[in-house]
């Protein structure tokens, strides 16, 4: 039986980029993304719930940072199997750069306590940043296995698992605890669940109960296992000074819009006439051939 | 002191690529600082790379000689690292975005509470001003990247914590040798004086490194497919084109995600930048982070069916309409021309 703790972020869909996804003022328009369960933390909930079959009592705890509407995505992973969810919310966290976030983070993970293993995912697709994994590891003093694709074994509180580099593929070993980064090659994750997903649809946390309709907080009162635990920065015994934009050493200086150099372009048909004139050019101009 | 540092990353008896990229950036930043480049090198078996990192002009090399620096794992690399830097206090620290670069970064600017910046694809030097804090700041690393999902580029900047870190990707900066018989002052580190035993937790117990099958950064002519694509087997046309006139499939990162082809083939911020002489961009739209990686090519022709795709500002050709209708009238048409 281990305990373990899954990172996940909800991030936007800059997958699936559309037309509209720009203000006319060049800024990003992110309510034109819809918010998603960041890909590669399925993954790591994937093996998570992994251990949980081989292991079974084993608890996973999803942890998130982020706006109260962030507790989405820890029902969707409570319906795919995970035990429980945290919500890290507070306005004192805006701003923060990937320090600051691992620094809150390593806050809850502390609180919630004796984690055997922590995963999350490579990097969320926002920022393709891959920084906060590592940086959590560090914050609580622990090793770290980044890119992991498979767990090879796990017995006797020693791990054993499969990276996925850049120019291959590499086994590792480690005592636990550790904190494990998953890569987008490990397997996907698991389908909801019908019951869970019955269940836990009303699992809510303070905020949301406090903004719905009265009969959410009796439901709430008669069954207190739906309740997603949530804490600010008070709650994890964060030092203010490290949180948020005060606490992150990076700064935005300057956001610049792009004006490419537009090149005089020839404007070109699918007409037979017009494709065969550019392959001609091309072979003419020794840029193909 | 308050030099450039860049950490070279080894492997399989080599130095990388872009590590040699990032000293010649180190260098003309540290010139423009009026500073020492540095270069750290941890490994094993590491007689005679001195001289191939001096010749990108570095001025002091540190290099740890020690089993237990290869192959790589994090943690005795990040304790050698931050127990350097501890002591040269370097102003700036550069370092691949690679799967070394990326899992040592995080760690080593966690340890020493600096900012990190991921996958720049641009480094200057400049001043900054905060407004609200009244303060001025002369010469900081300017860390320029696209941000989050369009045409706009960010510049980061560090102001108060050191040092001033960065990753780039290979291929983003061009290498340049300064001097062949340039010598660098080499220190010899004791990697012993920073590791402690619980540094050694993760074990390598198997290890596999393949070579890339796929190799865009040397080709001349890239095609590269988009979303626009539509799936896995439209781009075989792409495989068809590039077969008949010899060039290389490189794709965006919305046809990788689709799965439309292998994540070694993205081009952009996020995967290789490329430079071929032709660019032949199929379904693409050009935000600013697929740009980031192809800018620099010689001609580019976009195949497009929206006449305001914003990548066919860039094109020298645009041929307006659907890809599987045109791509294989080019392949007919080149071979109906070609002697
Ligand atoms: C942190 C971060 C890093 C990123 N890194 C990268 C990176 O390294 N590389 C990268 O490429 N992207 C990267 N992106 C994603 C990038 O922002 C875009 O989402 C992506 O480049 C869009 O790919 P696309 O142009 O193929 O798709 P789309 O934007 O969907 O464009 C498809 C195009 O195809 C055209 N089209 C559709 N059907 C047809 C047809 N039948 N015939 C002809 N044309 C057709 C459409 O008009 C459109 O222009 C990154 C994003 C983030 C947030
Ligand atoms: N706000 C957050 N809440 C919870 N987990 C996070 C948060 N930000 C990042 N993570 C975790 O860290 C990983 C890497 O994120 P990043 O460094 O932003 O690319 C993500 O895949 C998540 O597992």
């Amino acid at each position: 039986m281990y305990k373990i703790i899954v990172l996940a972020k909800q991030v936007p869909d800059t997958r699936n980029v559309g037309k509209d996804a720009m203000k006319a003022d060049g800024t990003v328009n992110r309510a034109a993304l819809p918010a998603i369960f960041n890909p590669e933390d399925l993954n790591a909930l994937e093996l998570a719930l992994e251990i949980k079959d081989q292991y079974p009592g084993t608890q996973i705890t999803l942890l998130t940072m982020g706006p109260v509407r962030a507790a989405e995505i820890l029902r969707e992973g409570m319906y795919r199997g995970a035990d429980a969810g945290v919500l890290l919310t507070d306005k004192a966290f805006a701003g923060s750069d990937t320090l600051a976030t691992s620094y809150a983070l390593s806050c809850a993970i502390r609180k919630i306590g004796d984690a055997d293993l922590i995963f999350a995912g490579r990097q969320a697709i926002d920022g393709d940043t891959a920084q906060v994994g590592p940086q959590v590891a560090d914050k609580l003093g622990i090793p770290q296995i980044t890119y992991a694709e498979e767990i090879v074994a796990l017995k006797d509180r020693v791990i054993q698992v499969k990276r996925r580099l850049e120019r291959g593929v590499e086994v590792v070993e480690s005592a636990l605890p550790v904190l494990i980064t998953a890569h987008s090659t490990a397997p996907d994750c698991r389908p909801r669940n019908a019951k869970r997903l019955m269940r836990f649809k009303r699992a809510t946390t303070l905020s949301e109960q406090h903004s719905a309709a009265d009969d959410y907080l009796a439901t709430h009162t008669a069954h207190p296992g739906l309740n997603i635990t949530e804490w600010c920065a008070k709650d994890v015994n964060s030092d203010l000074v490290q949180l948020g934009l005060g606490g992150s050493p990076t700064k935005v200086r300057q956001v610049e819009n792009i004006v490419f150099q537009a090149k005089e372009s020839k404007v070109l048909s699918t007409a037979d006439a017009d494709i065969e004139w550019l392959m001609q050019e091309l072979i003419s101009q020794h840029t193909i051939g | 002191m308050n030099n450039v540092c860049v950490y070279c990353e080894f492997e399989e008896g080599k130095i990388q690529e872009v590590s040699f990229e990032l000293l010649t950036k180190g260098r003309s930043l540290a010139n423009q600082l009026n500073c020492k480049l540095e270069a750290l090198l941890l490994g094993e078996n590491l007689g005679g790379l001195e001289k191939e990192i001096s010749r990108y002009g570095v001025d002091i090399l540190y290099m740890a000689d020690d089993k237990r620096l290869y192959p790589y794992t994090t943690l005795p690399h990040t304790a050698v690292a931050v127990g350097l830097f501890r002591e040269t206090k370097p102003q700036i620290v550069l370092m691949g975005a690679t799967s070394i670069g990326r899992d040592l970064g995080p760690r080593i600017s966690s340890s020493l509470t600096s900012g990190l910046t991921a996958d720049c694809t641009n480094l200057e030097i400049g001043d900054y001003e905060d407004k609200k804090a009244g303060k001025k700041y002369e010469h900081l690393l300017y860390q320029i990247r696209p941000a989050f999902g369009g045409n706009i580029v960010a510049t980061i900047v560090n102001p108060d914590n050191r040092p001033q870190m960065a990753t780039v990707r290979e291929g983003v900066m061009k290498k340049e040798i300064v001097s062949d018989t340039h010598k660098a002052e080499v220190v010899y580190l004791d990697a012993g004086q920073f590791l402690r035993e619980e540094d050694l937790v993760v074990k390598i117990i198997e290890r596999h490194m393949e070579t890339s099958k796929v190799n865009l950064k040397n080709s001349s002519i890239i095609i590269a497919g988009g979303y626009g694509v539509g799936s896995k087997e439209n781009f075989n046309l792409l495989y068809e084109l590039a077969h008949a006139i010899g060039a290389e499939v490189g794709a965006s990162r919305a046809a990788v995600d689709a799965g439309y082809t292998d994540k070694e083939r993205q081009i952009g911020q996020t995967g290789i930048t490329v430079r071929p002489k032709l660019y032949i961009a199929c379904g693409i739209s050009g935000q600013i982070q697929h740009i980031a990686g192809m800018q620099d090519s010689a001609m580019v022709i976009s195949i497009n069916n929206d006449a305001n795709a914003p990548i066919n500002k860039l094109a020298d050709y645009v041929i307006q309409g659907n890809l599987e209708t045109i791509i294989p009238k080019m392949i007919s048409y080149y071979k109906k021309n070609i002697k």
